[in-house]
């Protein structure tokens, strides 16, 4: 994906063209994300888990949930931790090996958005202060790539998290011991959605697609959570963004943030 | 990095901070541009308890050669902390933290240096915190800068860089150690005044839409102050006494 071919090149041509008529290269309007689907329980094996369609990219998240020791200055919190990786089969261009700096990135940046939104009530996850602490892992593939990884990998893993179940577990003889049937909902409070925008020339798109995201001078990632908040940013590619143009992203981060919720949400519910 | 303490108060009722500085005051900075001898542009910075050092090698040969871009020269930055630079000892092979950190300071740097005329080589940036206390993205940055100017390369502008963020329920300008651990958000910015253009933007934190702007605008207001402070350490090894 790193590599940009002389096909790219003539491809970026004929998108920067389009946009200067207002127009994007798969009919989109520019603030338009692609269209989103979302299946829940996709994974019965795990706690909780979604397979998001955003576009032609396909992200899997499986959320395993199991006792774990509390990091030494945070003994009355659970932990969360997300991961993110991108698959040999998702295009050609992905070796396998020691993970790349762009995908320590886009795990960073999902972990970060829904760390940040303090989504999941980690205090609630406390077996024995100091000693034992529930630990959510929220593991993502991305199993077929059309660009925007940041969203489809963001969007999986709050589906999946809102659709978790948590088994119980109680404290014995100084070992965490777990308490058959009685799993409940993972605590989680609001909604995070990030919003990707990529700057080509000097426009702003939304969701921007594999060309598009091949053709970006420099892209945004934004996470606002369900009271229209901020929580978290991350500025990526070779090219600035002028003060105007950072406010505007701000701004249709919250707009287009508040639609996609409700898909989520709607799919939460479906799964109900 | 550091202990979290529960009863220290980051902004007092009248509006003074944890270390003694006003809203809207940066912790005490010093560039010097040049001091390593073997690098061809180098620079090292004291952000309040920060200590970083920063060497650049090139325009220079591509190793290994199927990296290098016949259209452009290529950048490439290794941000990198000491074992000894923070208060448990880390451990030193790079971590995913530094991976990401040397990305995001490389994409920031990219826009300021005109590579383009230097089609085949490779501009190498090697930054060293020694020590670290909150902010050392930003400085390692400006430092990135000031040593890139020092080497002779080519640039468009120099990319100023410093946190801003929100304590207390107020938005403050270069966030310290103890703030970012029990603040309410950090965003380091980056920005090149001459061209107003943000390199470098990153958040963690809640704020509302007002806040998220006021911040932005905090933050580039804070990098001016810092781009200043960056001419006169080239101004001073070039043109005044302090040179070597």
């Amino acid at each position: 994906m790193a590599s940009v071919s002389v096909i790219d090149q003539l491809k970026k041509a004929q998108i920067l063209e389009l946009l200067e008529q207002g127009k994007r290269v798969d009919g989109r309007a520019l603030d338009e994300p692609r269209e989103i689907k979302i299946e829940i329980n996709a994974i019965p094996h795990a706690n909780g888990s979604a397979r998001v369609y955003l576009g032609d990219t396909e992200t899997i998240c499986g959320v395993k949930i199991k006792p774990d020791r509390p990091f030494p200055d945070t003994g009355d919190r659970g932990l969360f931790i997300c991961t993110a990786e991108l698959l040999p089969l998702s295009h050609p261009t992905v070796e396998t090996g020691p993970p790349q700096p762009h995908v320590i990135e886009l795990a960073r940046v999902v972990d970060r958005g829904i760390r940040e939104s303090h989504m999941v009530d980690v205090s609630q996850l406390v077996i024995e202060k100091n000693k034992s602490v529930i630990g959510v892992f929220a593991d993502i593939v991305v199993v077929d790539y059309d660009g925007n990884l940041f969203d489809a990998c963001s969007y999986a893993a709050t589906a999946a998290l809102l659709t978790s179940t948590t088994p119980k577990w109680n404290w014995v003889d100084d070992l965490p011991q777990l308490v058959e049937g009685e799993e409940t909902a993972l605590p989680t409070s609001t909604i995070p959605v990030s919003v990707t925008m990529g700057k080509i020339g000097s426009h702003i798109i939304v969701d921007p697609n594999g060309d598009e995201w091949a053709s970006m001078d420099a892209r945004i990632t934004i996470t606002s959570d369900s009271d229209g908040n901020i929580v978290a940013l991350q500025k990526g590619g070779s090219d600035g963004f002028t003060q105007d143009e950072i406010n505007q992203c701000g701004d249709i981060s919250v707009r287009v943030g508040a639609k996609i919720r409700e898909i989520i949400k709607a799919a939460q519910k479906g799964s109900q | 990095m550091g202990g979290r303490d529960a009863t220290m108060v980051l902004l007092d009722e009248n509006g003074v901070r944890c270390d003694g500085r006003k809203i809207d005051e940066t912790r005490r900075i010093m560039i010097k541009a040049g001091g390593l001898k073997n690098a061809d542009g180098s620079a090292y910075i004291e952000f309040g308890d920060n200590k970083i050092l920063v060497g650049v090698f090139g325009p220079r040969d591509v190793h290994p050669k199927h990296m290098s871009n016949t259209d452009t020269g290529i950048l490439r930055v290794r941000y990198h902390m000491e074992p000894f630079s923070v208060g448990d000892r880390k451990n030193p092979a790079p971590s995913r933290r530094e991976i990401e950190i040397s990305k995001v300071i490389k994409e920031a740097l990219e826009p300021a240096v005109m590579l383009e005329k230097f089609p085949r080589t490779a501009v190498d940036v090697f930054i060293e915190v020694l020590q670290a206390d909150g902010g050392t993205r930003c400085a390692a940055l400006t430092a990135a800068s000031v040593a890139l100017a020092d080497a002779g390369i080519p640039m468009r502008d120099m990319v100023a860089a410093v946190a801003s963020g929100k304590v207390a329920d107020t938005i403050i300008l270069d966030v310290n150690n103890e703030e970012d651990q029990a603040g309410q958000a950090d965003m380091p910015i980056g920005y090149m005044p001459s061209l107003d253009k943000i390199t470098l933007l990153q958040l963690d934190g809640v704020l509302t839409p007002e806040e998220y702007k006021k911040c932005v605008d905090v933050g580039v207001k804070g990098c001016k102050i810092v781009y200043e402070l960056q001419k006169k350490a080239l101004k001073d090894k070039y043109f005044g006494k302090g040179g070597d």
